[in-house]
């Protein structure tokens, strides 16, 4: 904006230039890009599964691979969309990079043990592609037993090895937040002073901490099971194959949170720069974080409804299940009040926070849709179910990790990207995605079942739009990738605070010092304290 | 049953139809109508409201419960099959459907089924989850090894629907499919009466019952080392060290895999398990099969004399 920005002289990352100053390093801002790099490359493993996938499905019989790669297929993008894109992006990608800038912090707690955990991810990440790459894994992301344990004869064990060592990633970077939360807020940052984004990264640690083990555990069982035919899952040995799902949803159900909660944060933030006011019912939309932490504990057996759950207990987790949706909805209501006499922004990282919006939306109604018993029967286990959790993890995680990414990128790189691009890629984007799956839904209520290679001929016509959609959507996560790129080193120079919006990490530097701040900032105003006007914009 | 589940399923839709277009409304005219016409404008501060946040929190959770209680009736009424029903076994294994009829007819992949009569299939797994998935029906439930589930349902027109596994089985899962040929009841009758070669299910279980010779214990005389058997499904039966169990189909096949597992009161444990010995289909031929001794008395327990005792209750003997 301002012609006379300059790039200040000592920050994170001229620090130091060589390999191991990053590889080495304990700044939180430069693990934040390690990371970045991490989720970014299996992002696209996970997206180039998705594109065969959907190319196998463009035709009704089953062409293009072997039922067996498509299964492997299927599996590994689950895989590697779930346990090592969506569960650590925004957490390990933005939250490392602004949880302690956001409250006045010099660096995480641990800097070294949040070293480690990106060690832990990609050793684990790279455990998982190789079992990929010698031979796959077809038991579908949900290692669903007994086939898990006694009939498949893929790369099981490895590949829930590979997950088994990612969740201490997530476990200790859960605790570093939540330890650096409590312990490292500048003076004068209250709780209720803190941005919307550090409570729902608070309750995403709560439940990382609290989650991650027994997911662990279950693993080891179907490890177990496998490796020396313990009968815990087989019913021939007297064990019981649905255990197996209760204790996969215990951890899994939650992660779906792990997910959303902290792209709801990332809203939070987007919505309130973008309106240049405070989020309307601050104390709702934070404490609706740890409602949704703490009732999201409570719900797993919903997945189970057609899995010979009895009646009563299908007909608590149902009622639980629409519990969960309440604070969820108090959040949408909330942010689209704050937009009420706000000075709204058209810009780049306000669309994906309109996207998101719509989106996640039509993600939590179609939750209404599974979450009631009698419905939940036809639709479970079809591509109406797949199309639901795409609307919340794709149109919310990813809506919020791009609209994120594009918010703090001017922060992370010190410059700007092009911004008519970029609103041409965040339109790319919404319309791709909602011509993939919105299909999905009806495809589901027609009957068309999930995880399948071949179908039924008249699906077909549903099936060729949401392939047409996915390939308009591979061109809007493309984008980004090359404008961000380019921007590194032609982009215009950002200045400390592009956005005219207020919160700690817009007044240092761009990027910021090492050290963060020059001197520990005091703070003395609540969170989105936007004044009558913005001075002219600061440099 | 596909009317009520469409019809909440409508229901739904509209609702979901009304709260997003309110949503995307209000977010274009607020976008359109505050727009941000200069660079350095900032957004009014608006208090929260105490009575809104109430109001959005509260309506919807009473129109969650309106949808909760009215989910909780359909699954309700899936789950209660009317008391007769025409019923049906079929066994899951990777990857096809095994149909067994009660007459005795086998169908792969296909079940013929007569229209207007409420149909229940009771099914179970060889190996793997499978799930039995009839779109049209809007039914589905997991086939679990180890398990009986049943499902029900009542054609209404006659047609082919697709028959769907649901559940990810390996790898040609895909190709777990089969159909649901619904026919007239005149046509059904001249199906059956086509098909049937072997007998009865039921007579197939007699037939294996005694080539395992289960009936030199299980006698129908109560002098058997086991307890008798006649009139035992569906009642309660009372177990050593107390407590009762009540004779389904699952009590049954427990009964001849892990014979350990419930000891009728009274009796040793003596019975060997037959695990391995009989297939799934074979052990549905022999729980027909002890479903069709229809007891000759109005004995309210199957529990039978102590093995030494002085008969209390005495059962006519039955031949069949």
């Amino acid at each position: 904006m301002s012609s006379t920005v300059l790039t200040p002289p000592h920050h994170y990352l001229n620090d130091g230039f060589g390999v191991k100053s990053w590889l080495l390093t304990r700044d939180h801002k430069r693990i934040a890009l390690l990371y970045l790099c991490g989720v970014t490359f299996f992002f696209f493993i996970g997206g180039a599964m998705a594109t065969v996938i959907r190319l196998e499905l463009a035709t009704p019989v089953g062409d293009l691979v072997s039922d067996e790669t498509y299964n492997k297929l299927f599996t590994m993008h689950g895989v590697m969309m779930v346990f090592f894109f969506l569960i650590p992006a925004i957490p390990a990608v933005l939250g490392n990079f602004l949880v302690p800038i956001m409250i006045g912090a010099k660096d995480l707690a641990f800097p070294k043990l949040n070293l480690a955990s990106w060690y832990i991810y990609m050793i684990g990440g790279l455990f998982t592609l190789y079992a990929i790459i010698a031979g796959g894994l077809d038991t579908g992301w949900t290692f669903y037993t007994p086939f898990s344990t006694v009939s498949s004869t893929s790369n099981v064990i490895p590949a829930a090895l590979g997950i088994f060592i990612t969740g201490f990633s997530s476990i200790l970077t859960g605790l570093n937040f939540i330890v650096t939360i409590h312990r490292m807020r500048a003076p004068g940052m209250t709780w209720f002073r803190m941005p919307l984004f550090l409570w729902s990264t608070y309750a995403t640690s709560l439940i990382n901490v609290l989650g991650t083990p027994v997911i662990a555990i279950t693993l080891l069982l179907v490890a177990a099971e496998r490796i020396f035919h313990f009968g815990f899952f087989d019913p021939r040995v007297g064990g019981d194959p649905v255990l197996f799902q209760h204790l996969f949803w215990f951890y899994s159900h939650p992660a779906v949170y792990i997910m959303v909660l902290p792209a709801m944060g990332v809203v939070s933030e987007l919505v309130a720069a973008g309106c240049r006011k405070p989020v309307f019912g601050y104390s709702f939309v934070a404490f609706s974080s740890l409602a949704i932490a703490v009732l999201g504990f409570l719900v797993w057996g919903h997945h189970l409804f057609v899995a010979g759950e009895s009646v009563y207990s299908a007909m608590i987790f149902s009622i639980l299940s629409f519990l969960v949706a309440i604070p969820s909805a108090v959040k949408v209501f909330n942010w689209t009040a704050t937009m009420y006499k706000g000075s709204v922004s058209w810009e780049t990282p306000m669309l994906y926070a309109y996207g998101f919006i719509g989106l996640f939306t039509i993600g939590g109604l179609t939750g209404l849709f599974v979450a009631a018993i009698g419905v939940d029967v036809h639709v479970t286990d079809t591509y109406f179910v797949i199309a639901h959790f795409h609307y919340i993890m794709v149109g919310g995680t990813i809506m919020g990790y791009l609209g994120g990414l594009h918010f703090w990128w001017p922060k992370i790189s010190g410059r700007l990207y092009n911004e008519g691009l970029a609103k041409i890629a965040a339109g790319i984007v919404f319309i791709g995605f909602n011509l993939t799956f919105f299909p999905q839904f009806i495809l589901g209520y027609l009957g068309m079942p999930r995880r399948y290679h071949a179908y039924p001929p008249e699906f077909q016509v549903l099936n060729v739009l949401s392939s047409a959609g996915a390939s308009i959507l591979a061109v809007g996560y493309l984008l980004p990738m090359a404008y961000l790129m380019w921007s590194l080193r032609y982009g215009k120079l950002a200045g400390s605070n592009p956005w005219g919006a207020v919160g700690l990490e817009w007044t240092t530097t761009s990027p910021p010092p090492t050290e963060n701040f020059a001197e520990t900032p005091v703070v003395t105003w609540d969170a989105y304290d936007y004044p009558e006007r913005m001075e002219t914009n600061v440099a | 049953m596909a009317g009520r589940v469409d019809a909440l399923y409508f229901f739904l839709v509209g609702l979901a139809v009304f709260f997003a277009l309110l949503i995307a409304g209000l977010i274009v005219f607020f976008a359109v109508r505050y727009h941000r016409q200069d660079s350095n404008a900032t957004g009014t501060k608006v208090h929260g409201l105490i009575a809104l946040e109430v109001a959005w929190t509260v309506i919807p959770f009473l129109i969650t419960m309106v949808i909760f209680v009215w989910g909780s009736s359909v699954y309700f009424a899936m789950a209660h099959p009317p008391d007769e029903t025409l019923n049906i076994y079929v066994v899951g294994k990777q990857w096809m459907w095994k149909f067994q009829h009660l007459d005795g007819q086998r169908e792969i992949n296909e079940l013929h089924v007569p229209v207007g009569r409420p149909v229940k299939i009771i099914a179970t797994s060889e190996d793997v989850i499978h799930d039995f998935f009839v779109p049209a029906f809007r039914v589905k439930a997991d086939v679990l090894p180890g398990r009986y589930v049943s499902v029900w349902f009542q054609p209404t027109k006659p047609g082919r629907y697709h028959l769907f596994c649901a559940e990810y089985c390996g790898t040609r899962h895909s190709g777990m499919i089969g159909e649901i040929v619904v026919m007239d009841p005149n046509e059904y009758e001249a199906w059956l009466t086509g098909g049937a070669a072997e007998g009865s299910l039921a007579s197939a279980g007699g037939k294996l019952f005694a080539d395992l010779a289960c009936n030199t214990c299980h006698r129908a005389d109560a002098q058997g080392r086991g307890p008798v058997l006649d009139g035992l499904f569906g009642r309660q039966v009372a177990l050593q060290g107390g407590g009762t169990v009540t004779a389904d189909e699952a009590y049954i096949r427990e009964s001849i895999l892990t014979p350990s597992a419930k000891i009728v009161d009274g009796f040793q444990p003596i019975m060997p398990t037959f695990q391995g010995l009989v297939s799934e289909e074979q052990l549905l031929q022999l729980i027909e099969y002890v479903k069709s001794l229809k007891s000759q008395t109005e004995q309210p327990t199957a529990r039978p004399n102590p093995p030494n005792g002085p008969a209390q209750n005495e059962t006519t003997p039955v031949k069949k």
